[in-house]
């Protein structure tokens, strides 16, 4: 059969007259066997995306099938290292093409020279079903690789090797199906990485993922599990925020997936995290975190498919029964690749030349968060924050729009706060979270009792201060009463105070859920001294002059995380300052 | 043997399509000559089995069906690449136009380049002092940084770029610099105003220039570009020099891309620009930067003009979505006289945050920087309020904030077009500023700094 190129558009490569291929089956193009992907089949033609460069391919090069999907190689060596969309490694590619990408590199996924300290953990004789874990090994100083037979594999297991060092492709036991056929497994597995991995089941979440930034955890958490989205024009912050959560959130794991951004970016990204100290572990950063890089000169089909690469560690990770989140900056560029592929397809476009199936890939890929069982009986969960680029900075645009229907987090990142550098840029009044009924409970219990009723006033300020504000700007503020001139003032150190936090500041960059809560004490408390003050007829100027205020706002730097205490004396300050009037 | 085949099929505005094309690869480049001795440049842009259409740089007016000779030259389109470069002129396509010989080449390379790995470049941390206190101080530019300025027709943005390649001092050894300047669509006078100013500024010998002007066939813009920057990725790393890329103005260049796209069918996006406007721009932008077992750098400053001066036009917007960060000018400060019409607010450095401080500029950078954006974003809403209620109704800190937004415009933005002014003497002048205002004011920084710097008029 002539499986030779016909047509060359671009990143598309058509191939005429061959039945051989089927539909997303991974291919190899052309003389330098380029990697490619099979999309779309007609009756006499195949259309082929392709993942390199098609600079210099020239119609009746062969195209080979490799019979199976494209796949992400999942085993030991994931963690600490970056990846381009298909899986490459770049320090791998580095290494055999030098500074810059060169096409058809031939690179395996993981290092298959490195030696892994491996406990099996299973005996000759046992069952063993898809999921159960046969072999662990350090994977970095503070995760413990857990190998998982794959879900299509149950039997029992005919040979083991004893406990030793192994390298990932070396067969350590084998196992005898039903059928009596043999399955030989090693430390890694295979898997089509548009395909979601199997699970027992979806579980109720009902604990946050803590991040350490005021704004989220304390107006808008997300929880374990949960999807958010954070749309922003350039400029907002929209990749500060990722970045912040992405250092301080508690999840065991952080795929950071950088689809379609700077270069510059990725490479302060790597310095930043192996920098970068995790506070509970006292190790890198990198030691529990993953990197899928391409860059927005990079192939354009290969940033289509880094979202899903990402994903699929993910969910391999969370198979062991960790909590994995995945930072997807940005999801706009993946939509636009979508676009740019469905183009040069010459599909129907809808809404703004975005494909038609915009909204059930973006479903697709968000569905794939979620607390689980997973098939060895553990819990794990896939937590999905993605950054959207809205055009224009108008949130009404398709990929914005659409998102918001599949996420439950929306922290919409403002362009006026951030032309005031007012970080994290989170509009308060836009934002929403859908979990607060799911996580009360929980911030009950382990927070304090409080916690909800203080945020509910908060947000209540916030409110009030944005209706007050329109009246102000028409007519000034003179013609508030002081009550009003008082929420005004409040809301302004809610604002400075607790929301504005300062990622470059050693107190600031990270603050515990008990100091968010002693804060929102703290100013509420105030508030309701000086409404008290106001009351016996006190004139505002002056409870403002007492400087209360700007000492509640400055708490964020004051006060140190592990030093509260300090607080406590705040309080009788506020009372004695109030009485001395 | 030399294969030429006769004649073309199609003719459709700046493409034709040949047909029983054998060993045709894709993006090769192709000679064609015309029956009366003149040869045009092109480029295979689509390949379907034997029919091949080619992008003709030069245009199609005067080919017809039987007049043209095609030759398919077995290569992409290549840059001839050299030391001799520096102080040359070249065409939109690269080819020498200041009557001097041909350059000599000692490599050639695909004008597309490849990408950069992510993880051999080196993160920029080096800043350029340009002596423009709104760029130093509010948006720093670094080695090796992106950093475009959104204009609009008619405002001072030319003067801008002359007056950072003038002053624009590389730390270290001066004789590693070079300026490599991509002029596409614009005028033959702003192209002699580069000229000329780089003239004065005596580093005519160091520019390379690549002029494709507003009356130049328009498709050889795409390349005009990526020639510029595959000159500039040899003189950067191979040769370890630092080069500023200045390129004007990548609004005509993106409207080239356009016609280009929808002369050859395809379905359009957003204001009939292509769909892959991003990729293809992102494709140029990320050609800066600094990597591994290199000295050299790449620092390129896009200039383009905002039609209407939108801001959301797809061109700055995807522009900004690259490009780490923006200088953006303004219309009612460039038409009240200031200049630099610098907008604060709106531009931003994204680098700058690890290129300042401590070791780079001064330990009290970040702290004035922040503290001077905060205070003038007030001034904006200070300055609406007053609009509707005049400025002697507002409150006493408000017309403090008015007395400062004044002053921050006309004495720290506003400079003169020769006036350069050292990073020192930038910060002093925002200390000045701040002491205008009271000190509980300044709440993003912190009272040791205050404690040093802040002396307000007694």
């Amino acid at each position: 059969m002539n499986n030779s190129i016909y047509g060359i558009n671009g990143p598309v490569v058509t191939v005429l007259g061959s039945t051989e291929f089927s539909m997303l089956e991974m291919v190899y193009v052309g003389d330098d066997r380029l990697v490619g992907e099979v999309i779309s089949i007609d009756n006499d033609k195949t259309t082929i995306q392709v993942y390199e460069s098609t600079t210099g391919l020239c119609p009746g090069q062969q195209v080979s099938g490799t019979g199976a999907p494209l796949c992400a190689t999942l085993g030991p060596g994931i963690l600490d290292n970056i990846f381009d969309g298909i899986g490459r490694p770049l320090k791998a590619i580095e290494d055999t093409s030098g500074n810059f990408i060169s096409r058809s590199v031939n690179v395996t996924a993981l290092d298959e020279q490195r030696e892994w300290e491996v406990t099996i953990t299973v005996n000759a004789g046992d069952t063993l079903t898809p999921g159960v874990i046969y072999a662990t090994c350090p994977e970095t100083a503070v995760i413990t690789h857990k190998c998982m037979v794959p879900p299509w594999i149950s039997g029992v297991v005919e040979t083991v090797k004893p406990s030793g060092k192994y390298k990932v492709n070396d067969k350590v036991i084998t196992v005898r199906d039903e059928h009596g056929a043999i399955h030989e497994l090693t430390l890694c597995q295979k898997w089509p990485i548009r395909t979601p991995r199997p699970t027992v089941g979806r579980l109720y979440s009902s604990a946050p993922l803590i991040t350490g930034q005021r704004v989220i955890d304390s107006l808008f958490p997300i929880a374990r599990g949960g999807t958010a989205a954070v749309p922003g024009g350039f400029g907002t912050g929209k990749t500060m925020t990722q970045q912040q959560l992405a250092k301080w959130c508690d999840a065991d794991i952080i795929i950071y997936i950088g689809c379609g951004e700077r270069g510059n970016e990725m490479s302060q990204v790597l310095q930043e995290f192996s920098d970068l100290y995790d506070p509970k572990t006292g190790r890198p950063m990198t030691d529990r975190t993953a990197l899928i890089a391409n860059t927005s000169n990079m192939p354009v089909a290969a940033r289509e498919a880094s979202i899903y690469t990402g994903i699929t560690l993910a969910e391999y990770y969370r198979d062991m029964g960790y909590h994995v989140a995945i930072m997807a900056d940005s999801t706009s560029r993946w939509a636009e690749a979508l676009r740019e592929i469905s183009g040069r397809l010459e599909e129907m476009p809808a809404e703004e030349g975005f494909p038609a199936y915009l909204p059930s890939r973006l479903s697709e890929f968000y569905e794939r968060a979620g607390m689980v069982k997973t098939l060895c009986g553990q819990t794990g969960s896939v937590t999905v924050i993605g950054a959207v680029s809205p055009q224009g900075s108008d949130f009404s645009e398709p990929v914005t729009q659409n998102t918001k229907r599949f996420t439950r987090c929306f922290w919409a990142l403002d362009k006026s706060l951030a032309y005031a550098r007012h970080y994290p840029a989170i509009n308060w009044t836009d934002s929403y979270s859908e979990y607060i009924d799911d996580l009360t409970e929980w911030y009950k219990t382990n927070v304090g009792d409080d916690f909800m009723e203080c945020r509910a006033q908060i947000t209540t300020i916030l409110q009030d201060e944005s209706k007050l504000m329109e009246i102000v700007k028409l007519i000034g503020s003179d013609v508030l009463s002081d009550d009003q001139k008082l929420i005004i003032e409040t809301a302004r150190t809610i604002r400075i105070g607790f929301l504005q936090q300062n990622a470059y500041h050693k107190n600031d960059t990270y603050v515990p859920l008990n100091k968010q809560l002693v804060m929102m004490r703290v100013i509420l408390y105030l508030h309701k001294s000086a409404q008290a003050a106001l009351k016996s007829g006190k004139p505002i100027s002056r409870v403002i002059e007492l400087g209360l205020f700007d000492k509640a706002a400055r708490i964020k730097y004051d006060v140190p995380n592990d030093n509260l205490e300090l607080l406590d004396s705040f309080f009788s300050e506020i009372d004695q300052a109030i009485k001395s009037l | 043997m030399v294969i030429e085949y006769m004649g073309v099929q199609e003719i459709s505005g700046s493409l034709i399509v040949l047909d029983g094309v054998k060993n045709a690869s894709f993006e090769e480049s192709v000679l064609i000559r015309l029956e009366n001795g003149t040869e045009r440049a092109g480029r295979i842009v689509q390949i379907d089995g034997q029919h091949v259409v080619i992008q003709v740089f030069e245009g199609t007016p005067g080919i017809s069906l039987t007049n043209t000779r095609t030759r398919l030259l077995g290569r992409p389109v290549e840059m001839p690449l050299s030391m001799e470069l520096l102080g040359r002129v070249f065409d939109g396509a690269g080819r020498p136009i200041d009557g001097l010989s041909d350059i000599f080449p000692q490599t050639r390379r695909d004008v597309n380049g490849t990408p950069i790995n992510p993880v051999s470049r080196v993160y920029p941390r080096n800043y350029i002092e340009t002596g423009i206190s709104s760029i130093d101080c509010l948006m720093t530019l670094i080695r090796g940084q992106k950093l475009p300025i959104f204009s609009g027709s008619g405002m001072h943005h030319n003067e801008l770029a002359a007056q950072i390649v003038r002053q624009a001092k590389i730390q270290g050894d001066d004789a590693g610099f070079a300026i490599v300047f991509a002029a596409m669509g614009v005028t033959n006078d702003v192209a002699d105003f580069f000229r000329r100013s780089f003239e004065e500024s005596g580093v005519l010998n160091r520019v390379l220039m690549f002029l494709n002007l507003s009356n130049d066939p328009i498709i050889e813009r795409i390349l005009t570009p990526r020639c510029a920057l595959t000159a500039a990725e040899y003189l950067a790393f191979d040769k370890s020099m630092h080069i500023l890329v200045i390129m004007t103005d990548m609004t005509s260049y993106a409207e080239a891309l356009r016609e280009f796209s929808s002369s050859k069918g395809e379905i359009p996006g957003r204001k009939g620009y292509p769909g892959y406007l991003y990729s293809d721009l992102a494709s140029l932008y990320e050609r800066a930067g600094m990597i591994k077992g290199s000295t050299g750098s790449v620092t390129q400053i896009p200039i383009l003009t905002m039609p209407n001066d939108d801001i959301t036009h797809p061109v700055p917007d995807l522009t900004g979505y690259i490009t780490e960060g923006q200088i953006v000018l303004d219309r009612t400060m460039d038409k009240s006289g200031i200049y630099p019409p610098v907008s604060a607010l709106p531009s931003l450095s994204r680098l700058m945050k690890d290129g300042i401080g401590e070791g780079f500029t001064r330990a009290d950078h970040a702290a004035v920087a922040n503290q001077l954006f905060a205070c003038y974003a007030r001034v904006q809403e200070a300055r609406s309020l007053s609009s509707v209620i005049g400025e002697d109704e507002l409150s006493p800190s408000d017309k403090k904030l008015m007395s400062f937004g004044r002053l921050f415009d006309s004495k720290f933005i506003n400079q003169g077009h020769l006036e350069n002014r050292t990073i020192d003497q930038t910060l002093d002048l925002g200390w000045q500023l701040l002491s205008v205002l009271p000190r509980e004011e300044l709440d993003r920084i912190d009272d040791k700094m205050l404690d040093k710097f802040y002396k307000p008029d007694i």
